[in-house]
């Protein structure tokens, strides 16, 4: 449909950067603009550091991590005259110190047929949209991609899944709405191992982190899988909005706590003052951060690389 | 959603209330953690800023009233200045148009339009009467018109024939004629949402507010965004113009934050809260409920509505007379297990008791969940009809049957059976007293129950001095300080950890609950 699917080779590092530089340009040109106006002609002074603070939370960074980062921008260098590209290259820094351990790649293990990936989330983050794409990213690469359309309780979910298997070419294992997701997850999981699928992906209905009936449902996909295959989900993906604030905390919690998350995949990167919760979330639980996506094509959907979002962020141009 | 900001400011203001004199580092403390508390809710900066400037101004060298602590009086203006700041009136959705009349949902994609529109048309439809149709304009995402299809299938409102290929303005023109043709009293625009704060869509929701010509431009937001907040709903402000804001997600353990800055920004009254994902979880906003929500000061009236809206009227009367007679059979108490279930469960219910926020932990620890009615339920459905109208039959080996097909333990039949008489024999002792029906209602429900007892209210009363009068009277059928719901735990929140322990004798309320003091 709209999806732009315009560059799909592995040369478009430079148009990812710019994308992302792009996408992430206005909490960047927010944090740019007001540091050099804080910066201009100042010696750095505990004001100084308490703007940047204030800057921070503005783009959610949460009031701990924003302290700690000014507070380490501050660090051994009052009183001294700084430029603002100088301040920039700090914040990257210390951002990139804190994300680097967070930016691992999702790994398709070979030797598990199917590798199942489960996809979780509360409503509306994007999970059946990141499906799409991680799909079409695996077929790409060549491998033979099962979708399980486990989201049985939203309208619409199946057939939006079903348009995204017919794009990627992928066979679609659906029930009727309202059908029990477990048994559904179930019988994808047995075809898939039939069909000597390479990777099975699982999409669940969006659950608030706070519902415990729900919760307690997500669980049950997981314990019906591992009936089948021990070892499955080989992944579990918690898709995050950024444009959630602080609660992305307290979704990371309860997903890892019910269903073993694995990893994160963070949507709507893109276009507003947002971004610092993922530093947030690295500081506070030590999660690979696998994709992030920053645009609403299929292309948009792309490995996490700590220095370069960190460098967006700041808005270091290079 | 409130109840981590409440959970907060009622610790803060808690220990300044302690005080006997304020001194200004005192303020400045308070400010400080408010202000940080206010953050962590993802209350955006700049009106944090606002807000503590107001607080401080007002504190230091604040009026004190005779017989107040200062520390009362911080309280009192921390109150004041949230309702404030989320607008003190409630503003209902205005139909007051020439028909059809449209209204246009707007917002970010996954922040809920679609499932609002079919919860404001349910409401529009079964509460208000009004023919509606809803139409999506959505031609981008796949399947979202589809989706809004069978939305309106389930809530019993016509949408707009998808016809593929138009453009949202068309389908907004199309709409508008179909609305006129078709006698309908209110048509839904849904628009699409994108990822972000684009140009498209913004010049999208122009073109279709020109065509059409809106009486309600309503905001879709989610109450868990971050600081973003201000930026999204004062970009739609100005580009798109709107009346009014719908939050959704407010069921989620979010704090609230987007609600103050939204508000605060834009002027817009936050006009419904969506509550969950079940479509007849939409409410009207009431500040200063809210206000006193985030304050843990429990909402007691909004439960009293709930209650009033969900109870089917002439069932709760037919029990209410049985009652009176001192007939309560166990077909009686499984309509009421099933009334609290649809008011959202024991945890729905408790969400809007005073003083529950601070005490959460200890519930929660209790494992006090919503499967305890569903048990019960089932219990009862396992026994006969006789067995039902006359429980004395129940001997040892019906209650082995009903225990097996219930997949429940004998204990807990007999538990559940011990409630049923306890409260059969209340009803009767109090059948001969004349009260208005809800009040038998009520007590019917051992939710009368959700009013706090009497110390509780004096308690309450000395906490929020002079805000008293806006404090919602109980409805006159109400008793005036009924038994406590449920069971121990409407008491002063000092007796909860023991959930069900101290028995009080006679009471109605759920205190005998199977499961309530037992560790599971």
């Amino acid at each position: 449909m709209n999806d732009s699917t315009t560059q799909t080779s592995g040369d478009s590092r430079q148009s990812w950067w710019r994308r992302l530089r792009g996408g992430l340009s206005r909490t960047s040109s927010a944090i740019t603009a007001a540091i050099t106006d804080l910066i201009s002609k100042r010696k750095l002074d505990a004001g100084v550091v308490e703007e940047l603070e204030e800057l921070l939370i503005r783009a959610d960074f949460g009031v701990d991590v924003a302290g700690r980062i000014a507070g380490a921008v501050g660090e051994g260098r009052y009183d001294k005259i700084i430029s603002s590209e100088e301040v920039k290259a700090i914040l990257a820094a210390e951002i990139e110190k804190i994300l680097v351990p967070a930016a691992r790649p999702l790994v398709i293990d070979g030797a598990s047929r199917p590798f199942v990936i489960l996809v979780a989330g509360v409503n509306g983050s994007g999970k059946t949209t990141t499906i799409g794409k991680l799909a079409s990213r695996f077929s790409r690469e060549g491998r033979q991609v099962m979708l399980a359309a486990g989201d049985t309780f939203r309208a619409a979910a199946i057939e939006q899944l079903k348009i995204w298997g017919e794009r990627t070419g992928s066979p679609v294992i659906a029930g009727a709405q309202g059908a029990d997701a477990a048994g559904l997850v179930f019988r994808a999981l047995e075809a898939a191992r039939a069909q000597a699928i390479d990777v099975l992906i699982v999409d669940t209905a969006g659950r608030l982190q706070t519902k415990a009936g729900l919760m307690g449902e997500l669980q049950k996909i997981v314990r019906v899988m591992k009936k089948l295959d021990p070892a499955a989900p080989h992944a579990v993906l918690l898709v995050l909005d950024a444009t959630i604030g602080q609660n992305a905390l307290s979704q990371v919690r309860e997903f890892l706590k019910v269903a073993g998350v694995t990893g994160l995949v963070m949507t709507k990167l893109d276009g507003t003052a947002r971004g610092g919760i993922l530093v947030a979330i690295a500081t506070e639980y030590r999660l690979p951060v696998h994709f992030i996506g920053i645009g609403e094509g299929v292309d948009d959907l792309a490995p996490f690389g700590a220095r370069e979002f960190a460098q967006a962020l700041a808005g270091i141009e290079r | 959603m409130f109840e981590a900001l409440s959970d907060k400011l009622s610790g803060i203001l808690d220990r300044l209330t302690r005080r006997g004199a304020l001194t200004g580092a005192d303020v400045d403390a308070a400010a400080r953690e408010v202000r940080r508390a206010l953050l962590e809710a993802d209350v955006a900066l700049d009106v944090v800023r606002t807000f503590i400037d107001k607080l401080r101004q007002r504190a230091v060298g604040v009026e004190v009233v005779k017989s107040v602590t200062p520390g009362q009086m911080v309280v009192k203006i921390v109150h004041d200045q949230l309702i404030e700041t989320l607008g003190a009136t409630t503003d209902p959705i205005d139909l007051n148009a020439p028909a059809p009349v449209p209204i246009m949902l707007v917002g970010l994609q996954g922040s809920g339009k679609t499932t609002t529109a079919a919860k404001i048309a349910r409401r529009l439809n079964e509460q208000m009467r009004r023919k509606t149709l809803m139409a999506s304009l959505d031609v981008r995402r796949p399947a979202a018109m589809e989706q809004l299809a069978v939305l309106g299938r389930q809530v019993g409102v016509n949408t707009l024939p998808i016809v593929t290929g138009q453009t949202p303005v068309q389908i907004a023109r199309r709409a508008m004629e179909a609305g006129r043709l078709g006698g309908y009293d209110v048509v839904l625009l849904d628009t699409a949402g994108r990822t972000t704060l684009d140009e498209a869509m913004m010049t999208e929701a122009a073109e279709v507010k020109a065509a059409a010509s809106p009486h309600e431009v309503l905001l879709v937001a989610d109450s868990l965004t971050g600081q973003d907040a201000v930026n999204l709903a004062r970009a739609f402000d100005q580009r798109v113009g709107l009346t009014g804001i719908v939050l959704t997600r407010v069921d989620g353990d979010g704090r609230g934050g987007a609600a103050l800055s939204m508000r605060a920004v834009t002027g817009k009254p936050i006009k419904l809260i969506g509550t969950g994902e079940k479509l007849d979880a939409l409410e009207d906003f009431h500040p200063a409920r809210i206000a006193d929500r985030i304050l843990g000061m429990g909402d007691i009236v909004s439960l009293v509505e709930k209650a009033a809206a969900t109870i089917d009227a002439e069932k709760a009367m037919r029990t209410a007379e049985r009652m009176r007679k001192g007939a309560f059979d166990l077909n009686d108490l499984k309509e009421q297990l099933e009334q609290m279930q649809k008011m959202g469960g024991l945890g729905g219910l408790m969400g809007m008791l005073p003083g529950i926020a601070r005490i959460k932990n200890q519930i929660a620890a209790a494992n006090l969940d919503d499967k305890i009615l569903k048990r019960q339920v089932a219990i009862i459905q396992s026994m006969t009809t006789e067995e039902r109208r006359r429980p004395d039959i129940l001997k040892a080996s019906r209650k082995k049957r009903v225990a097996a097909g219930s997949g429940a333990k004998v204990e807990e039949i007999n538990r559940l059976l011990k409630m049923h008489r306890g409260m059969a024999d209340m009803m009767k002792a109090m059948g001969g007293a004349k009260r208005g029906p809800l009040a038998g209602l009520a007590n019917a429900l051992g939710m009368g129950a959700g009013m706090p007892s009497a110390e509780e209210m004096a308690k309450l009363a000395e906490k929020m001095p002079g805000s008293l009068p806006n404090r919602p009277q109980l409805p006159s059928g109400m008793p005036a300080a009924p038994p406590p719901f449920p069971g121990a735990l409407g008491g002063p929140p000092s007796s909860l950890p023991g959930l069900g322990g101290p028995k009080r004798p006679g009471l109605p309320g759920l205190g005998g609950f199977p499961g309530f003091g037992k560790k599971k």
